[in-house]
């Protein structure tokens, strides 16, 4: 099997401080891959460099066979990665259900035109946005709340309005930055079950960065650490926990 | 289809029957302002497009008006053009003639102000903020000032003889096509995508949006009706010069949202209206009063005040909606 | 350019002196952007606001010299014939620039405190808009007052032509560039050698950080802008003694063209907003041998060039958004 995502030594600098240094990483179609390390360690930037945000300074990523590095965000959006951001970045004055449609813009088949006289392609074009993202407002359980503008929404569901809006892209491949961050015990172990279930029912290849050890732990099949930009281990939950230079990241020891 | 068909007529006959109206009951006067008012609202209509929609802080909508102004004056105007050979001036007739010429000419206008837009709106999309803003006025100042040197359109001292060709009915027709693809671009997969494009543009582009040809677009879709309102502008007034179209005419149209609020396609109407009566209405004050340069001091007076104490403009982000107008009315449910 | 060439004497010696003459006019012209354009770059480091007001500051600095020398019967009317200007001793001059200072200081933080200071806490376009109306209010206050046909200032410094060598430049010029460049420099010192320069560059760095510092931000805030507008006072009163009219839209272009040049120099910066100045001054006056119309589109072209190769100016420093 062909892996999904690969990259080989994908290097970056900022100004000669190398945040993240040759990342290696195989996703399989279908992996729940999770990537951890402590704070600093260079994950977001990772995802950063993957979804056309930054310009990686070395190195290859080739996604579904198709070199991504140096491609713009919306390219590799086309080409079926989607993410979610850390500081969450909605469409504060769009409503819920309007932001999950501007996922879906992307494969908008008409022209400023068919908008402007209001052509029947048109109305086939925001059925097929507004169906669809309901549907995934569904699958996140923010249905009851498609016609409030997202700035009102409580924060816990504005880190699911991502995901949906992620979604709505139509991914092969979604990155999830620390969806669970700022969620208490029990919005946690429900977004656990929504990530397996994108997994499972949707049929999207999750890419995970978390910093709640449990909830990697808990879904994830196959983990990578990161420390110093540095790749420090690679492996199963299980594996991971009992890698000793883990536990030194992590607790700091020296 | 069928919609958009029937909201033409029913504004081409509407436009129609208020052209007759004005023209038989009400004086010059107000009929003039009344055509102020709609040139006004296509301008900050489309200017919202821009800078309300997309969040592009654009000051160069004059110069667009102006390209407009000129390039559709050319085709309806009688020319006295210098034969740089024999140094004669020749006469030229008009290229289109009678009213039904002015249409062509107006769109022709809008054409060339459009692909000014084009020409404006690659090279700056590197360009945020302030930076936008101020190299757009650039833009316009640069158009003013070529303007000044076409000896064959009068220069500075400006182009006259402009045949009165803007009646109320063009100018009501325009307003209408143009408030109305707008809401129309406004509620469309582009209008969310322009308002994605302004509320956060890297999460825009994440999600596929294709951020530099959308913003592009909204450039080239507000100088065209730029243009066209600098044609009808040129057409009404019957001479154009250069001066006419300044950076502070960009600013005015720029005022006029903000005062309505910045997004708010009701409140670029109401700005519009407000700030072109406004102005007249204090030109009666100021004759009154006998203080002459009042009226432009209290203009700008009402402007600070208003700023200082809503800063979002009358209507916010809001549209103005009879449930908006029960709910501010006094009286009404809050 | 060939016109030029064919009326130039014989050999390229001409039209060289001539070009080296314009660089030094456009060191002249470009001294006096400088000065007002250090108000634009000071407030909008604080701010982020385009101060849109402060050429009209640049404006009234002419007109508070103008009429404390009118009420001590200094005046130039051009209506009167038989008119001859008195000699104005130096101290009177001297009076004149303090007096326009101490005015534009005030009226400077005046419109801080009260048109700018309430809108602080709201959208930068509110404030900008505000700052429009600001400049609107003042220019037609000023046509109101002044009425709007320009008016002789008096001769403050007997003008004359100066041999520098290989150009010539009249005292009342020579005194512009002396001055604007000994007052950036002093302004420059302030700014990096001073207390109250350390709080400003605080407050432009980071204005909340500064506040919890203990800086006392709303005093830096209106020091800021009694700086600016006092370097647009003295552009003021220079201009109109080169000119020597005055008129309530001077400050329209010149604030437009000053702001411009603090842009080309990198905004927030104050040697860019010299360097900005001096290159827009140079240009113009060179473009403008060959033509004079076309010089007028100088600033505005070269804003676009300058920003679409560094969309931050010439020393500004660009940001980057965290992810």
């Amino acid at each position: 099997m062909t892996a999904l995502l690969q990259t080989s030594g994908l290097t970056i600098q900022f100004g000669g401080l190398t945040a993240v240094d040759a990342f290696d990483c195989a996703i399989q179609p279908g992996d729940l891959y999770g990537i951890i390390g402590p704070n600093g360690a260079g994950k977001t930037t990772v995802f950063n460099m993957l979804t056309g945000v930054y310009l990686p300074t070395s190195g290859i990523a080739s996604f579904g066979g198709t070199r991504i590095n140096g491609r713009s965000p919306a390219q590799v959006s086309a080409l079926g990665i989607s993410r979610t951001f850390q500081n969450i970045r909605l469409f504060d004055e769009l409503s819920v259900l309007e932001n999950a449609m501007t996922g879906a813009h992307q494969h908008a088949k008409i022209n400023l035109f068919d908008s402007l006289l209001r052509t029947p392609r048109h109305y086939r074009e925001e059925k097929r946005q507004r169906d669809r993202a309901y549907e995934l407002l569904q699958f996140m359980g923010l249905e009851e709340r498609a016609g409030l503008p997202a700035r009102q929404l409580p924060y816990g569901h504005r880190r699911k309005l991502e995901i949906a809006r992620a979604l709505a892209t139509e991914p092969r491949l979604i990155c999830l930055d620390e969806p669970a961050a700022g969620m208490n015990t029990g919005e946690k172990a429900e977004l656990s079950a929504l990530i397996r279930r994108i997994r499972d029912e949707l049929k999207v290849t999750v890419l995970l960065i978390e910093h709640d050890m449990k909830l990697v732990m808990g879904i994830c099949e196959k983990i990578q650490v990161l420390d110093y930009g540095k790749t420090i281990a690679l492996g199963t939950p299980k594996e991971i926990q009992n890698n000793p230079k883990v536990v030194e990241a992590y607790l700091g020891g020296d | 289809m069928h919609r958009t068909l029937l909201l033409l007529v029913v504004g081409v006959s509407l436009a129609f029957g208020v052209d007759w109206f004005l023209g038989e009951f009400i004086e010059e006067y107000v009929v003039r302002i009344i055509n102020l008012c709609g040139i006004a609202i296509i301008l900050a209509v489309s200017l919202n497009v821009i800078n309300g929609l997309c969040g592009q802080f654009s000051l160069g909508h004059a110069g667009f008006m102006a390209i407009g102004a000129y390039v559709s004056a050319y085709f309806t105007t009688t020319l006295r053009v210098l034969n740089t050979e024999t140094g004669e001036t020749v006469v030229r007739a008009p290229l289109f003639d009678g009213a039904w010429g002015f249409v062509p000419a107006l769109l022709i206008g809008g054409m060339a102000a459009a692909a000014a837009g084009l020409v404006v709106g690659v090279p700056t999309l590197r360009l945020k903020g302030d930076y936008l803003a101020i190299a757009t006025l650039g833009f316009g100042e640069i158009v003013i000032i070529m303007l000044t040197n076409f000896e064959s359109v009068g220069a500075a001292r400006g182009l006259p003889g402009l045949p009165n060709y803007a009646s109320s009915f063009w100018i009501l027709t325009f307003a209408w096509i143009c408030v109305v693809s707008s809401v129309f671009l406004q509620r469309s997969t582009f209008g969310r995508a322009l308002v994605a494009i302004r509320e956060n543009e890297l999460a825009a582009e994440v999600m596929g949006i294709r951020v530099a040809r959308l913003k592009v677009m909204a450039f080239i879709y507000g100088a065209f009706f730029a243009g066209l309102a600098g044609g009808l502008l040129g057409h009404l007034l019957r001479t154009i010069s250069p001066s006419t179209f300044g950076f502070m005419k960009s600013i005015e149209v720029v005022v006029m949202l903000v005062l309505g609020g910045l997004g708010s396609l009701t409140g670029a109407i109401v700005g519009a209206i407000v700030l072109t009566v406004l102005p007249e209405a204090l030109r009666d004050v100021e004759q009154q009063a006998k203080l002459p340069g009042i009226r432009m001091v209290v203009y700008a007076l009402v402007l600070i005040l208003l700023m200082i104490f809503r800063p979002q403009g009358i209507f916010g982000q809001r549209e103005l909606s009879l449930k908006l107008l029960r709910r501010l009315l006094p009286g009404g449910r809050k | 350019m060939l016109e030029l060439l064919a009326t130039a004497e014989p050999g390229g010696t001409s039209l060289a002196q001539a070009l080296l003459q314009q660089v030094a006019n456009g060191i002249a012209k470009g001294s006096v952007y400088a000065l007002i354009a250090v108000g634009y770059t000071m407030v909008y480091g604080v701010l982020q606001l385009i101060n849109f007001a402060h050429g009209e500051v640049y404006m009234l600095g002419a007109y508070f010299s103008y009429y404390p020398a009118k009420w001590m019967g200094y005046t130039t009317d051009p209506e009167d014939p038989t008119f001859v200007p008195a000699k104005v001793p130096l101290y009177v001059v001297g009076f004149l620039f303090v007096c326009s200072m101490a005015c534009c200081a005030f009226l400077g933080m005046l419109i801080e405190r009260f048109a700018y200071r309430p809108l602080r806490n709201s959208s930068r376009l509110a404030a900008l808009i505000t700052a429009i109306g600001v400049s609107l209010l003042l220019q037609n206050g000023g046509i109101m007052l002044f009425k709007a046909d320009p008016r002789g200032f008096p001769t403050l410094i007997e003008q004359s032509s100066v041999d520098l060598g290989l150009v010539a430049l009249t005292n009342t010029k020579i005194i512009i560039v002396v001055v604007a460049a000994v007052m950036m420099t002093g302004l420059h010192l302030f700014v990096q050698k001073t207390r109250p320069g350390a709080a400003m560059r605080a407050c432009s760095f980071d204005m909340r950080t500064a506040r919890l510092m203990g800086v006392n931000v709303d005093g830096t805030i209106g020091l800021t802008f009694a700086i600016g507008s006092i370097m647009a006072a003295v552009a003021g009163v220079l201009v109109a003694m080169d000119q020597p009219t005055i008129d309530p839209l001077m400050g329209l272009m010149a604030g437009l063209k000053a702001f411009v040049a603090a842009v080309l120099g990198g905004i927030g910066s104050i040697p860019g907003a010299a360097l900005g100045g001096l290159l827009l001054g140079v240009t113009e006056s060179v473009v403008g041998t060959f033509s004079t119309t076309y010089a007028e589109a100088v600033a505005f072209v070269l804003l676009i060039l300058v920003l679409l190769v560094k969309p931050s100016g010439l020393l500004g420093k660009s940001g980057r958004e965290k992810v």
